[in-house]
């Protein structure tokens, strides 16, 4: 049922890439629980705004768990503390009357601060522009159904495609590793005979370029998949390792 | 442009370039013959493209690969956000792997029905005729579509067809079909052959002796403009949804880059065409920012209903029963009695304008008595619930997040029969129609202007069927604007790059700077979304589901005053160095303001009920739309006239049809 | 060379040194058991482990695992701090399924290697060192006494089984999830065998350790007496 809370917002608060930032703490007022965590920012946005002040700049944008934007690391947790659920699917049901929230942006040296809450995840597209593709030219496809593929490789595939790259296995890594955004592109491309032909060429090149960004390396704490807003398995990752240890070893 | 004098009203004349020839063969013969550009002199020439979703991602991609340099512009951090990636339920394609009568043909007539025969006939079949090459891509892409055990793709069936036509991936296809162009776009980007600008957003577009020859773009983190020159500008901008405030649209979608155009001369089509999905969950209160989609996926196993006695509807609304607590006896399912040959498969429009019907009769299930039910339990009951969750786990998750009500979960038994929780939910503004006006080569009515996707007006008609913006999208990037824009920059060949320090730009970038500045020196006393949801609240009371010629003109009339409002009390904190998102927004929301205005004046003149455009002057006596073929057929192309306080002028695209006999849609039988 | 220049590369190296250790734990509990059986078959063992050349180069390679296992691990860690950037959490919070170890490798590591240090010194430096420096080295039983009589030994021993205990847990699965040997299925598979392996190990040494002390602290006759 409907009731309405008091919070407290602690935000995190940079003015640009090379400022300072500090946390600033913030009183909000009869906050419906059926508001989303995001819909509350919107109302102390809108409350910052009366009072002349600038609003805490946050990414998001289709509010309904896909798109990959928001991010927010919401009481030690990336996407706070609902699980498989992105930050704009988190209610204020989730917290209860006189809570203080700690609200902070992904922290993480291949993820610069750009405004507040707001991060640079650049290199993840890097990643994918190395290799996460299938190399073939539009139009030069035979038929959808020449080549049959088990229906628990595709399912597979699909779990694994799912990834919405939104960075939140970066920030719940204490090692700040991008293996399982890495390993869940490799292993949908790894699963399907479309991706085989290149798979050797894909890994190494989408790993040396992670290792190039300054992402850290696995240790295997699993907080990643933990944290993921869809649910990518571990699994990819020993995938990802498979696939490199043998491309390498094939070279 | 020609004019001529019919009506003794000077008028352009619209030229659709439909190519020659019968219906089947027009996209063979216009490929046949038209002109095209050597490899060698691709390299020469530069596209730009805004935008990354479906259409913008996959015709950058697309044009990248046959050797053209292609600038893309993206208003997110990275072209895999564009808000093409929450489309959920699936892609139509004519491939008939399910045996049941599917053609070419039959998705053609489904499609031009669907968009109640206001659609240009000879795009639409085109777009069938692309659909099947589309899924072949994807599958090459390595999109991991659905599958039957036997290894080959499944299918599921949508609104307005009598076939399973429709290729899904999980509950989100939109998001794999977006990947699968993000990959293709990815290669291009590491080849060289196409540069990516995130977080950009386009403020204005270059016009240089007649044809569109760059863009001014707003860095939306350093806060400057910056120019760039290209020998075409393809926009891939999506639809105008948040002109409501309240859409499924995600939060950065806005008509600004079609807006810039329009104001520079291009045609804006059929603005009336909004459509409202009927499977959103409902409003809750004041505070919400947007209207969360339940796939129309879920019409497959589930059934609407409202209760057949007003007082159990009142019970409901004042929260002293639950739906469950109603018996299959005593439950309307209104789509199956009013229309039995599609039944809960009724096109959005029709399903939207019915529950807007029962709701407006007092049949509302929730407190605001704006909701409908779709309910599972006989779904549950004939599969089993892990069937059922199999297919729709991630929608009942997704709703119970939202709403704290698991529509899985048994809630009551009566005579031996299990009911389950059912769904709460209520028509939304989801997509629109009309949109940038283009040729039959997807060019605006200005030269080397292009729209695609979303943004431009061709396929839909008056209403669009699930399942097919995804398959317009890349139908577009994919298989015809590479096409057809060859055509146009043929004869461009010799052109020689731009500079972008030429007069034409420097004026348009000091209009943009001085519009900015403005913005920010009205000082005002509100706030961008007080007053974008002031506007959402005129065009949903007066140009939403139902319209008339009164309410119209007194949206008109708040609209303008929105707009004074706007114009003198309006406030954006900070400063325009460095990210400022209030500003962003605030140029946004006078674009919403102008196009909020267009639609109803689109509105206003069109005097007959079709598709997501009804007209309650204009409906039979069971409440149907009632359409005006005499004197409404055809497109409505607005021009814009110097300044936006001033009401556009009509030029009409007449519709031919000679493939399809135009009669009145039926869904009963 | 890939096993130094890229991380997958440089945590199969700490995950094969790492499964090689494990098994080289494995044995060392089986010798030690036969002190706790016998203390002459016990001697019998450290001979044909004396500085002969197989054995030194079982120590050798030995040596060799520990060394990378160890400067691997600085390395990665550093490596991995400098990924994490400047600023750190406020707040912080472990998921459920993250096994506390996992996280906390580091300092395991360092309290066993502690452990190990002090172990060296105890027995490899008055046995083995001694014979390949040429002079008279101390036997087993003799090494025994002069550690296990006291009984602090034992404590400080049996805090090292812990950490190493807290260490294989994770450790275990963790080498082979880096090899890539694991799936959904086999996860789970490791993390139970890597569990009961590091139970039985560890248990077996803590019970050894418990036994020679008695023995050599309290006077427990039976021990290493068939």
């Amino acid at each position: 049922m409907e009731t309405n809370i008091n919070v407290k917002l602690k935000i995190w608060r940079q003015a640009n890439p090379q400022a300072k930032g500090e946390f600033v703490t913030y009183e909000l007022h009869d906050i419906p629980t059926d508001t989303s965590f995001l819909e509350t920012l919107d109302i102390l946005n809108e409350q910052l705004i009366e009072q002349g002040e600038e609003p805490v700049a946050f990414d998001h944008d289709c509010r309904e768990g896909i798109c990959g934007m928001c991010s927010l690391y919401i009481n030690g947790h990336p996407h706070g503390p609902a699980t498989g659920a992105t930050t704009c699917q988190l209610y204020m049901r989730r917290f209860h009357d006189g809570e203080t929230i700690t609200v902070e942006p992904w922290r993480s040296a291949a993820f610069p601060v750009i405004k507040d809450l707001m991060v640079n995840r650049n290199a993840f597209d890097q990643i994918q522009q190395a290799g996460g593709y299938v190399s073939f030219n539009t139009g030069g496809a035979q038929d959808a159904n020449a080549i049959p593929i088990s229906k628990v490789d595709a399912d597979e595939a699909m779990d694994s495609a799912t990834c919405i790259g939104c960075g939140a296995c970066v920030a719940a890594c204490k090692n700040g590793s991008a293996m399982l955004f890495v390993s869940a592109k490799v292993s949908q491309f790894a699963l399907l005979p479309q991706g085989k032909a290149e798979a050797k060429r894909r890994v190494k090149a989408m790993l040396s370029k992670m290792d190039e960004l300054g992402f850290g390396n696995c240790t295997n704490t699993g907080a990643c998949a933990a944290e993921c807003p869809k649910n990518i398995k571990l699994s990819n990752i020993a995938r990802l390792n498979r696939e490199f240890i043998c491309a390498k070893c094939a070279d | 442009m020609e004019e001529n004098t019919k009506n003794n009203v000077a008028q352009p004349v619209i030229d659709s370039k439909i190519p020659e020839g019968p219906i089947a063969e027009k996209w063979t013969n216009y490929k046949a013959h038209q002109k095209l550009v050597n490899p060698a002199n691709k390299r020469r020439l530069d596209i730009i493209v805004v935008g990354t979703g479906l259409a913008g991602a996959s015709a950058a991609a697309t044009l990248g690969e046959m050797g053209f340099k292609v600038l893309n512009f993206c208003i997110q951090d990275s072209p895999r956000r564009a808000h093409s990636i929450a489309a959920q339920g699936g892609i139509n394609a004519a491939k008939n792997y399910q045996n049941d009568g599917d053609s070419v043909y039959r998705l053609f007539y489904d499609t031009v029905k669907g968009g109640d025969y206001r659609a240009r006939e000879a795009n639409v079949y085109r777009l069938a005729e692309v659909s099947n090459n589309i899924i072949d891509q994807c599958v090459a892409q390595g999109v991991p579509f659905a599958r039957e055990y036997g290894g080959l793709l499944a299918n599921r069936s949508f609104g307005g067809a009598q076939v399973s036509r429709t290729f899904y991936a999980k509950g989100q296809t939109g998001q794999q079909l977006l990947l699968g162009a993000y990959s293709s776009l990815n290669r291009q980007i590491k080849m060289g052959n196409v540069k990516s600008f995130n977080r950009y957003e386009m403020h204005d577009v270059v016009i240089i002796d007649g044809r569109a020859r760059g863009i001014i773009a707003k860095n939306l983190v350093t806060g400057k403009l910056e120019r760039f020159a290209a020998h075409a500008v393809v926009i891939a901008t999506g639809g105008y949804g948040n002109t409501y405030f309240l859409s499924t649209n995600a939060m950065a979608c806005n008509v600004s880059a079609a807006m810039a155009c329009y104001r520079k001369g291009a045609y804006f089509a059929n603005p009336a065409y909004v459509q409202i999905h009927p499977t959103c969950i409902p409003r809750h209160g004041d505070k919400q920012s947007k209207l969360t989609l339940m796939s129309e996926s879920l019409r497959n196993d589930g059934r609407i209903w409202v209760p057949k006695n007003i007082e159990d509807a009142k019970r409901l609304q004042a929260g002293q029963i639950k739906g469950s607590d109603i018996p299959e006896e005593e439950r309307d399912y209104y789509l199956e009695r009013r229309y039995p040959a599609f039944g809960n498969l009724v096109p959005r429009d029709v399903a939207s304008r019915a529950a807007k019907e029962r709701c407006d009769k007092g049949y509302g299930v929730n407190n605001t008595g704006q909701a409908v039910f779709l309910d599972f339990s006989e779904a549950i009951n004939r599969l089993g619930i892990d069937v059922v969750r199999q297919r729709y786990g991630n929608l009942f998750d997704m709703y119970e997040e939202i709403t704290d009500v698991n529509p899985g979960e048994l809630a009551n038994t009566i005579n031996g029969v299990n009911y389950y929780n059912p769904m709460m939910i209520y028509p939304a503004i989801h997509y629109t129609m009309g949109g940038i006006w283009v040729d039959y080569e997807l060019q605006t009515s200005i030269k080397g202007l292009f729209a695609i996707g979303e943004c431009n007006f061709s396929d839909h008609g008056a209403n669009r069927l699930g399942a097919s913006a995804l398959m317009q999208g890349l139908a577009d990037g994919y298989f015809v604007l590479p096409y057809t824009i060859q055509n146009y920059l043929s004869d461009q060949i010799t052109v020689p790059r731009f500079s972008t320090d030429l007069p034409e730009f420097e004026e348009a970038e000091e209009r943009v700077q001085a519009n900015l500045d403005h913005l920010m020196n009205i000082k005002g006393a509100r706030s961008v979304d007080s007053i974008h949801k002031e506007l959402g609240n005129i065009m949903w009371d007066y140009v939403g589901m139902a319209r008339t010629k009164q309410s119209l003109e007194t949206a008109l009339e708040k609209i303008k005053a929105l707009r004074e409002e706007f114009e003198t009390n309006l406030f954006v904190p900070g400063t325009q160095e460095g990210m400022n998102i209030e500003l962003d927004k605030a140029f946004r929301l006078r674009d919403f303001i102008t196009m909020g205005e267009l639609i109803a004046y689109d509105a206003l003149n069109r005097q007959e009920s079709c598709g997501g455009h009804f007209r309650e002057e204009h409906q039979t006596e069971e409440g149907e739309a009632k359409r005006d073929d005499e004197n409404y057929f055809y497109v409505s192309c607005w021009k814009y006239n110097d300044d936006d306080t001033k009401a556009p002028s009509l030029i009409k695209e007449p519709l031919h049809y000679e493939a399809i006999k135009v009669q009145t849609r039926n869904y009963k039988n | 060379m890939w096993l130094f220049k890229s991380s997958v590369g440089r945590k199969v190296v700490m995950s094969v040194t790492g499964l090689f250790l494990i098994l080289f734990l494995t044995f060392h509990a089986l010798m030690n058991a036969v002190a706790v059986y016998s203390l002459d078959a016990y001697e019998a063992v450290c001979e044909f482990l004396g500085a002969n050349w197989y054995a030194l180069l079982g120590t050798a390679v030995l040596a060799a695992g520990f060394v990378i296992h160890i400067i691997y691990a600085f390395i990665l860690t550093l490596q991995n701090r400098s990924a994490r950037g400047n600023d750190r959490y406020a707040v912080t919070a472990r998921p459920k399924s993250v096994e506390w170890a996992s996280q906390n490798m580091l300092v395991l590591g360092i309290i066993v290697l502690c452990f190990l240090v002090l172990h060296l010194f105890q027995f490899w430096a008055k046995m083995q060192l001694p014979e390949i420096m040429g002079e008279y080295p101390t036997t087993g039983e003799q090494a025994l006494e002069a550690v296990f009589s006291q009984p602090w030994v034992c404590i400080v021993y049996l805090i090292g089984f812990c950490a190493i205990w807290f260490h294989i847990t994770h450790g275990f699965w963790s080498a082979f999830q880096s090899i890539g040997v694991n799936n959904d299925k086999w996860i789970n598979r490791w993390k139970c065998i890597g569990w009961w392996w590091a139970t039985i190990v560890m248990l077996l040494f803590a019970v050894e350790v418990i036994a020679l002390t008695g023995k050599f602290a309290w006077g427990w006759e039976c021990v290493g007496a068939c």
